[in-house]
Formats: C-alpha cells, structure tokens, sequence
C-alpha cells in the first residue's frame, strides 16, 4: 500500500514538473509575441504619424488653393459667399413617380394564426 | 531532568545527629536547582538570539544580492507588463478647433562625423559638399584632419539626403534619429505656434523644446510622457484663420500698410478662433530675432513681432465707447442726452481739439459716438473722474497685460500714464495716452457684444467657460450696440457695411509716437473694432493696419474708415459664411397676395 502511494506520488511530481516545464516556455513564447507586437505598434504608430503629417501637408490651405484654381474649368470651385445659403423650402422635393421595379422575387407565405 | 529532593532524608538525620540545622541543606539544594534553572534559560534565550540573528543575515544578504544585481546589471525594460500605448515619448500634437494638425513630429536623422575613423576624409568633404551646397569644403576638410573626435554636419537630413550620405561609403559618417517638428501649414497661424528647437543633443536622441508661442507656453503639457500623446486642441480654425490671413494680406498690401493684425473672437467664451499678424515667418525655419547688429530696425519690424499681442499701441477713438459705456451705466447720461462740443475746451494748458478742427455743435452722446466727437467723450470723462474710469477700465482688462495664453504676451503690458489726472482721464477718454494690444481691445468689446460681461482671451478650446463678472449693465452694452451699428449706417465707418450681417463697429485712428517723443504727422495705426450681428453678437473683429495709407482719391488717405473698415468687411463677408452664419433678410419680401379671407360673423 506504502509503495503504490510512493510510486502516485512521484508520477504526480514528474507530471507537474513537466507542466511548469512547459508553462514557463509558454509563457515565454508569449512574452516575446507580446514584444514583438509592442514593437509592431511602435512602429506603427510612427507610420501613421508621419501619414497624419503628410496628409496635412497635402491638404494645406495653400496647396487646395492652387488645385482650386488649376481645376477650375472643371470643378468651378470659388469661395464660399453669403449668397449662397438657401432655405428649405427652395429645395426642390424628387419626382412623384414610382421608381420601376427591377430585379422582383416572388415571396410566398403563409400567416400563422 | 531528574528531580533532586530539596530535604533529602537520609542528609537530614545524618545532620540532626551532629547537631546542624537541616535547613541549610535545604537552602543549598535550593540553589542548586536555581543555578541549574537558570542554565537552562540562558541557553535557550541563546539559541533563540542566534536563529533570530540567522534571520536577519539571510534578510539583509538577500537585500544585498538584489542590490548588487540590479547595480551590476544592464537595465531591462519590464516584458510581462508593458504598458507601451498610455506612455508616449514624442512630443504631442497642436490640433486647431477641428481636430486638424497644426504642429506634429516627423523622424528624421541628423548627419555627424567622427574624423578619426575617416578613410579618406577629403573625398567626404568633397562628397558632402555635393550634396548639401551649403557647406564649405575647406572648413570640413580643416575638422575632419584636425584633433577633433566628433563633430555634428547637419541637425536635420531627409531621407534622399540620407541615402545619398550613406553612398559615400564613408564609415566616419554616422546617423543619428531625430524627431523634427514640422508645420504642415507653413506660415498659417505662424505667430501663435511659434517654433520649436532642439534642447540636449544626444547622438541616439534630441531634446525638441518649444522656443514661442504655444509651443514655449505649454512646453511642460506638450513634452510630458504622462499625457500619452493627447494633443493640444487650440481655440483656432484653420479655414477661418487661412481667410483672415490672405483678406488681411490683401488688404495689407492694397492699403500701403507695413503691418497689419486681425482678431476673430467668440464673444461669449473669449476662444480665439483667429488671430493674424502680418509680415509673418515660416515656424518650420523660424528666423532669428533681430540683434545689435541690425542697426536702424526696430523690434517691431521683424516678422517674429506678434502684432496682435506685443504691437502695444495707442488704438484712439476705438476707446470713445468705453466713456460712453461708463457715462450711461453710472446714470450721468443716456443716448440722447445732448452734451455740447462746440465750445473750446482746455485742460491743464493743453488745447482739447476735434479731428481736422471740425464743431459738431451741439450733439446727442449717440452721435458723439457716430461723429466721433473727442470734446464731447472729453466732457463725459470730466463727468465720471479719473478714478472711476480707472477702475471701469481695470475691469474690462484694459490695464493689465492680456491672459491669453502664447509667451509673447508678457509683452503686452499697455503703457498708462504715471499720474493719471485731469489731462490724462480726458485723453484716455478718446483713447489717447494709453497704449494697449489689439487683444486688449478685442476682449473689451466682447464684453459690449456679450451683454456687459468680462471676456478673458484664451487660445484653447473650451467646452464650458464660466460667465465672467459684470463690468457693465445689459442696457447700456445694447445701447453701446446701437450707437456700434450707427457708426456703420451713418456714421465714419460707411465701408463696413456687409448686407445680411449687420456689422457694428467703431474706427480710431491714432498717429504713430516717434521713438524720441512726439508724434508722426503721415504715420498712423489705423483701428476698426467691429462685432457682428448688433442685434445678437456672436463675434468681435478687431482689424489693425500699421501705417496705411488709402492713395485712390487725388490726396492720400490716412482714417481707419477707409483704410482699416474695408478690410475688416471683406473679412466679414468671407468668413461670416465659414463660421456658418446665415445672412439676415434685409429686404422685407411682400406677403402672397392669396390667403387673406375677410370674415365677418
């Protein structure tokens, strides 16, 4: 009886040995995930400060200006005036007809009680 | 332990029979057990003493050994709790109102050589001259084969450049990282950004420190890693701003002027939601401030000079308001009190005259104000007492130097008169003799537009500002208002009409104080503050232009009403509509002539 004890207990001891054993190379392996992912954020976040950067360098009042002003037999973009404010009600409402019906799927069913 | 018998019997009959006293057996066997008690104790305590002291060695070498180890060792950053996105090293972002960028961080290098590894030093310095013209090859050439160990080229490289230095091949060539501050904006809102520089250099990392404006303001905020990155969000808009930069730059240059300032300000939280000061500079390559050596310029003719805030000057009639203000709160007059300017009017000596020796007779204090009657303010200050006036103008921040939040407004104490008596109180009345910064007049006429209460400038964005004191009653700012909008209908300020927007407003003219004393007879500063709408005011306007001179006419034109007010409804006409304001229904439409039923029953 002493002995079968002797023999659980030391399989138990090898078994959670065994267990930290591998605990800790998890543990470890997520440490340097973790690290990884740390630097990735880092460098990350610098990309995406020097897109911020670049993207207020090209939408710089200056630099809109000029695009205005080449585009303008296109786009006739000018400066905004009071005139340009309107009302609701100039708005005009959509036309009253009933849009066609395209791509129609038939549904049938049955309304329970 | 074996237990001695303190009388043990066959001691005591052997004592009685040679006739000693048994007791003194018993004595010593006393002893004895007490000597042997005591023995005992002794070790015990002893042993304990020795554990304890086992204890405490194993304590203090632990103690020892973490020490040691953590002297000797290479410092390691913490892996299991890195916490790496609420702590952030770089220097914070300047956003304006809108969450657009107007000051972040761009990585860069910086080029440094250390000379005693070159391979062929002249080869590098012919190299690098190729690359940044700037530098001059036989001043590399005299460091590279000199004694020096190390050396910085350049402070800031762009990649192309990078790349370029790296071909060289030269291994005494070294880079180091750089955050750089960069303006994406160039010279927009360039006076109140300021600039920044670099600090401590270090080969592997450079200090970026603020060196004006905001950036020297909230360096502390800007540099502190425990903000984690938040930005500082200004009071500015930078549609708004780029607007009032390029009318002012117009107007500027259309009105002969060497100088000009703009202030758009929110009356009722005091956000500046622009500020302009022209000639301006590039924050990305910040000019140096003018030295001895720039012989015959003055400080205010650099582009560094921030006129909205340090150009301290005398703002004339602009201040007119003020006395009227004052005269109607304290109950001396009301808008129609007719005050009479044509008589002659001396004080101390000194001869009280009218603009070009006009009399305006016999006026109402409305009129006083449309007409911009110096007598007439003179006698209403006369009225009121240099005290007074004194403490009225104290309130509304005229004496102090403005709270708004960039360095230079240290800068910005006005300039009052020693000994502020007669003489003075009736000047400062018609604001002359006392010298303030556009900001100053900017905050003082919010509080006209707000309804009576003080204003205090800020530069940030606010969600919730706590109403300042009053420093005027309600009914004499909407008073103050019409006499504004007066001014504008009929009065020197015609050219600041903008349809829809019902600008009020006051012009004043000043004439520019030589350095020695005096005044320049063809220098002026030229002032319009304005608000709009009179009827419910929503922003102040103050326009500043510095020696204008309006040359259309067949003589020249020196009055803010032809110089400063145009500019200034141009401003309102162009920005009005960014700030989201509709224009008012001037003209009254006719009703339909449908849908009127006469009933009878």
């Amino acid at each position: 009886m002493r002995s079968l004890l002797y023999i659980v207990s030391a399989l138990a001891v090898m078994g959670l040995a065994y267990w930290a054993y591998s605990e800790n190379y998890k543990t470890q392996a997520s440490l340097d995930r973790s690290q990884a992912l740390q630097s990735e954020i880092g460098r990350m976040q610098e990309e995406l400060a020097v897109l911020r950067a670049e993207w207020a360098y090209l939408n710089r009042p200056d630099r809109l200006r000029d695009l205005a002003r080449m585009n303008y037999g296109k786009l006739e973009l000018n400066v905004l005036e009071p005139g340009q404010f309107g009302r609701v009600d100039q708005v005009a409402y959509a036309e009253d007809e009933i849009p066609e019906v395209t791509g129609a799927i038939d549904v049938i069913g049955e309304i329970g009680q | 332990m074996t237990r001695v018998p303190l009388r043990p019997l066959a001691r005591i009959l052997e004592a009685r029979e040679k006739g000693e006293n048994p007791d003194a057996i018993e004595r010593e066997n006393l002893r004895h057990r007490h000597d042997q008690i005591r023995d005992q104790s002794r070790l015990r305590s002893e042993g304990r003493l020795l554990v304890l002291a086992g204890f405490f060695l194993c304590a203090f070498v632990t103690v020892g050994a973490r020490m040691a180890t953590l002297s000797a060792s290479e410092a390691q950053e913490p892996r299991a709790q890195a916490s790496g996105a609420s702590i952030a090293t770089a220097r914070a972002d300047i956003l304006d109102r809108q969450g657009r960028i107007l000051a972040t961080n761009l990585v860069t290098h910086a080029l440094y050589a250390q000379p005693h590894q070159m391979v062929d030093p002249e080869r590098a310095a012919d190299e690098l001259v190729r690359i940044f013209p700037d530098l001059k090859r036989e001043r590399l050439i005299k460091d590279f084969t000199g004694t020096r160990k190390f050396l910085w080229i350049k402070k800031k490289i762009s990649p192309e450049q990078k790349q370029a230095v790296f071909d060289i091949g030269e291994p005494g060539l070294l880079f180091g990282p750089r955050e750089m501050r960069l303006y994406p904006n160039g010279k927009l809102a360039a006076h109140v950004l300021g600039g920044a520089s670099f600090g401590r250099e270090g080969v592997s990392a450079a200090e970026v420190i603020g060196v004006a404006g905001v950036e020297k303001q909230f360096d502390d905020f800007l540099r502190d890693p425990a903000n984690g990155g938040a930005p500082l969000q200004l009071s500015l808009d930078l549609t708004i701003q780029d607007a009032i930069e390029r009318v002012l730059y117009g107007g500027m240059k259309m009105m002969n002027a060497k100088g000009a300032a703009a202030i758009l300000m929110d009356v009722h939280t005091g956000e500046v939601i622009s500020v302009a000061s022209l000639p301006d500079f590039d924050p990305n390559n910040r000019p140096r401030p003018l030295t001895v050596a720039d012989k015959g310029k003055d400080q205010s003719d650099s582009p560094l000079f921030n006129r909205a805030v340090q150009g301290v000057y005398e703002l004339g009639s602009t201040f007119k308001i003020f006395t009227a203000i004052q005269a109607m709160d304290l109950g001396l007059v009301n808008p129609n009190t007719v005050i009479d300017t044509g008589k002659p009017m001396k004080i101390s000596g000194f001869r009280i005259g009218e603009f070009r020796n006009k009399n305006y007779g016999k006026i109402s204090v409305s009129d006083i104000i449309v007409k911009s009657s110096n007598r007439g303010t003179g006698r209403m200050a006369l009225q009121i007492g240099a005290e007074r006036q004194q403490e009225f103008l104290k309130g509304l921040g005229l004496l102090d130097r403005t709270p708004f939040e960039i360095v230079e407004a240290t800068g910005s104490t006005p300039l009052v008169p020693q000994k502020w008596g007669k003489l003075s109180s009736v000047t400062i009345s018609y604001g002359h003799g006392i010298s303030n910064s556009p900001m100053h007049l900017a905050a003082a006429y919010a509080a006209i537009a707000n309804g009576g209460y003080a204003v205090t400038p800020t530069v940030l964005k606010r969600q919730h500002v706590e109403r300042g004191p009053r420093v005027m009653s309600a009914a004499s700012a909407a008073a103050a208002r019409d006499m504004l909008r007066k001014v504008v209908t009929e009065g020197t300020a015609s050219f600041g009409e903008v349809e829809g927007y019902l600008v009020g407003g006051k012009t004043g003219t000043a004439d520019k104080p030589k350095p020695r004393g005096g005044y320049y007879d063809d220098k002026v500063i030229n002032t319009f503050a304005s608000m709009f709408p009179t009827d419910n005011p929503k922003y102040v306007l103050i326009v500043t232009l510095d020696e204008p001179v309006e040359t259309s006419g067949t003589k020249p034109r020196r009055t803010a009403g032809w110089t400063a007010v145009p500019v200034a409804a141009t401003i309102i006409e162009r920005v009005a509509p960014l700030l989201g304001m509709k224009p008012r229904e001037t003209r009254v439409e006719p009703l339909s002539t449908t849908g009127v039923t006469l009933t009878s029953n």
